[in-house]
């Protein structure tokens, strides 16, 4: 019970089982994967930019929301069927309700908030039903900051440490990337009069992203690691300095149309160069046995501790 | 014994009746497996019977430099993994020679473990599969229903021990059933059935924590002080394993995690952060609309 204390029973170097894994890696594929999270996050922020922009009387913003909101949800979708082993049986993930599995709570968002949103742009690019339209606009909007977030609790619902110890911070880092998209989207697309608004959502999420993303690579320790090296490490640099950039942009450069389209750039990518980096670091932490191990070797040294302290006489038992 | 504290109970912790708990009515006692490594001798007998019993597709035929073991680990078509570990004698362990595991020539220790799923009490990939394909038998145990997992894959990472895999060419993710379709009419799980030395126990789970207990108890007063059980705490971070092992050195050596948690059990509190997110993010677009017009 005290691992700290005892002399190391492996050579120098392994921590596992020659060195092996104890985690599948995940059996997602890249692109699809990292895309899916991306495109619902930004569909799901253009959904709620969409019918604040219609009901405060922007119309072009509206649309410009809207569609994206519509063609992010379809794109999510898409990657997430492309994913599966079996796309064919997608809807079996539709035969079942269970809370306990982000993926289904997500699959029922998406059936759910699908609809309204394709309902709120077709309704507008046709001009037909602009009532219903509306209305699903504001129902899509609704389930929109779910869109944004759930994606967080679905890759840190797993045993892999760099998803699974980031928790606390990876839906503060998602809907702030979600905002800056979506605000990218309509900075670069929609008519300047019209783009105040996105661009103090640009600022607010892109802010929101860089710190919950800071936050959590100071806090995690060890399980910081693959998010500083290696490939996810140079894809975490670039989506801050994306990010960085798209945030300058719209602060200083939205009442130029280039640096407006520059700036909404910027932001687009940045938000999707993270999930991408998120995905790569978690594939690395499931990769190298310390990460797994180590930090479960020092719990048990911590409780172990504990139980030191509150009882007088710890029994010898090499346990864990 | 059986505790359930509302969520608490089915996401984490001791669960006294785990198939009661997933719905059936008047369950079987819950069936294990306790594997015994002190008296695994190599053979993978386990692994050829688990293949040929459960029409396992071959998954790689390769040196793999690790001692005897040239299978690698557990996966879609690998149930059951036989390890072999190569220790200095001379550990820096003050330690008598071992009662269980083998001197071998040239001063080498030699620890060989028979792995397989856990069956845990918790079991993330049930909870985390989004089709039900993934469900608790009567007997305790989990078992994929092939024909109604989709090949999402979410099960993978959400395993703590890295057990349940995707398949290649087939897509979809597979594991050891524990003989569901044997233990059924009776028999016990291929493994547990070829073992020659009674390494793998199948039983009744309660049952097979006794003896358990008492085979631990004789290897320590035989001088194996470094004996341990592995996941037959119901208080573990997975509530207990329907598959549990005795051990001849710390988990890690084994590949094994030394403290498994079930993700799910964090979950409430996931979804506690991604709605304080959620809010924030429509916080952030709705008050961006109340500036000025332009």
């Amino acid at each position: 019970m005290s691992p700290p204390a005892r002399a190391p029973e492996q050579p120098a170097g392994t921590v596992s089982y020659y060195g092996r894994p104890v985690l599948k890696e995940p059996a997602w594929k890249t692109p699809d994967v990292p895309l899916y999270l991306f495109l619902g996050g930004l569909s799901g922020a253009s959904s709620v930019l969409a019918a604040a922009a219609d009901l405060t009387g922007r119309p072009r913003l509206a649309r410009v929301g809207r569609v994206t909101a519509a063609a992010g949800v379809l794109g999510s979708l898409a990657a997430l069927i492309h994913d599966l082993g079996r796309p064919a049986r997608f809807l079996n993930m539709l035969r079942v309700f269970k809370p306990t599995s982000p993926l289904s709570m997500g699959s029922w968002t998406i059936a759910s908030y699908g609809p309204l949103a394709g309902a709120a742009a077709a309704s507008d690019l046709s001009g037909a039903l602009t009532a219903a339209g509306r209305a699903a606009g504001i129902g899509a909007a609704a389930l929109g900051p779910a869109m944004a977030t759930y994606t967080a609790v679905l890759i840190a619902d797993t045993a892999i440490p760099a998803w699974h110890d980031a928790h606390p911070e990876l839906p503060f880092a998602f809907g702030g990337s979600a905002m800056a998209s979506a605000a990218g989207v309509a900075l670069a697309a929609a008519p300047l009069a019209e783009t105040a608004p996105a661009a103090r959502i640009a600022l607010a999420g892109a802010g929101m992203e860089i710190a919950a993303t800071e936050i959590m690579t100071r806090r995690l320790g060890l399980v910081a690691e693959p998010y500083a090296r290696g490939r996810a490490g140079k894809l975490m640099l670039a989506a801050r300095a994306l990010t960085a950039a798209g945030m300058a942009g719209a602060a200083l450069g939205r009442r130029s149309r280039i640096a407006s389209a520059a700036a909404g750039a910027c932001l687009v990518a940045g938000s999707a160069v993270l999930r991408f980096a998120v995905f790569d670091a978690g594939v690395q932490s499931a990769r190298d046995p310390r990460y797994t191990i180590v930090p479960q070797r020092e719990r048990l040294g911590r409780r172990a501790a504990r139980a030191a302290n509150t009882m007088p006489a710890p029994p010898p038992a090499p346990e864990g | 014994m059986a505790e359930r504290a509302g969520l608490a109970g089915r996401l984490y912790g001791p669960l006294g009746e785990v198939a009661g708990d997933a719905g059936y009515a008047q369950p079987p006692p819950r069936a294990g497996f306790f594997t015994d490594t002190s008296v695994c001798i190599g053979c993978k007998a386990c692994e050829v019977a688990c293949k040929e019993w459960n029409l396992l597709p071959e998954d790689g035929i390769s040196l793999l430099g690790s001692s005897y073991d040239n299978t690698g680990a557990l996966g879609a078509s690998t149930w059951r993994h036989v390890k072999f570990i190569e220790q200095p004698a001379a550990s820096p362990r003050p330690r008598g020679e071992a009662a269980g595991g083998q001197a071998g020539d040239g001063g080498l220790r030699w620890l060989m473990a028979s792995d397989v799923c856990k069956h845990c009490t918790h079991a993330a990939c049930l909870d985390v599969c989004p089709t039900g394909a993934l469900i608790r038998t009567e007997y305790g145990t989990v078992i994929v229903q092939d024909d109604v997992c989709n090949g999402c894959g979410y099960c993978v990472p959400a395993c703590p021990y890295g057990v349940i895999e995707k398949r290649a060419g087939d897509g979809r993710a597979f594991k050891c059933t524990m003989c569901y379709d044997r233990i059924g009419a009776g028999l016990m799980p291929a493994c547990a059935t070829a073992c020659p030395t009674e390494s793998i126990q199948y039983g009744p789970l309660d049952e097979l924590r006794e003896r358990a207990a008492s085979r631990l108890t004789q290897l320590r007063s035989q001088g194996e002080t470094a004996a341990r059980l592995y996941g037959e705490r119901p208080d573990d971070g997975v509530g207990g394993a329907g598959a549990f092992f005795l051990l001849l050195d710390r988990p890690e050596v084994y590949g094994l995690p030394p403290d498994p948690v079930v993700t799910t059990r964090d979950l409430p509190r996931m979804w506690g952060y991604a709605a304080a997110a959620a809010v924030t993010v429509l916080a952030c677009v709705l008050g961006s609309f109340t500036g000025r017009r332009r």
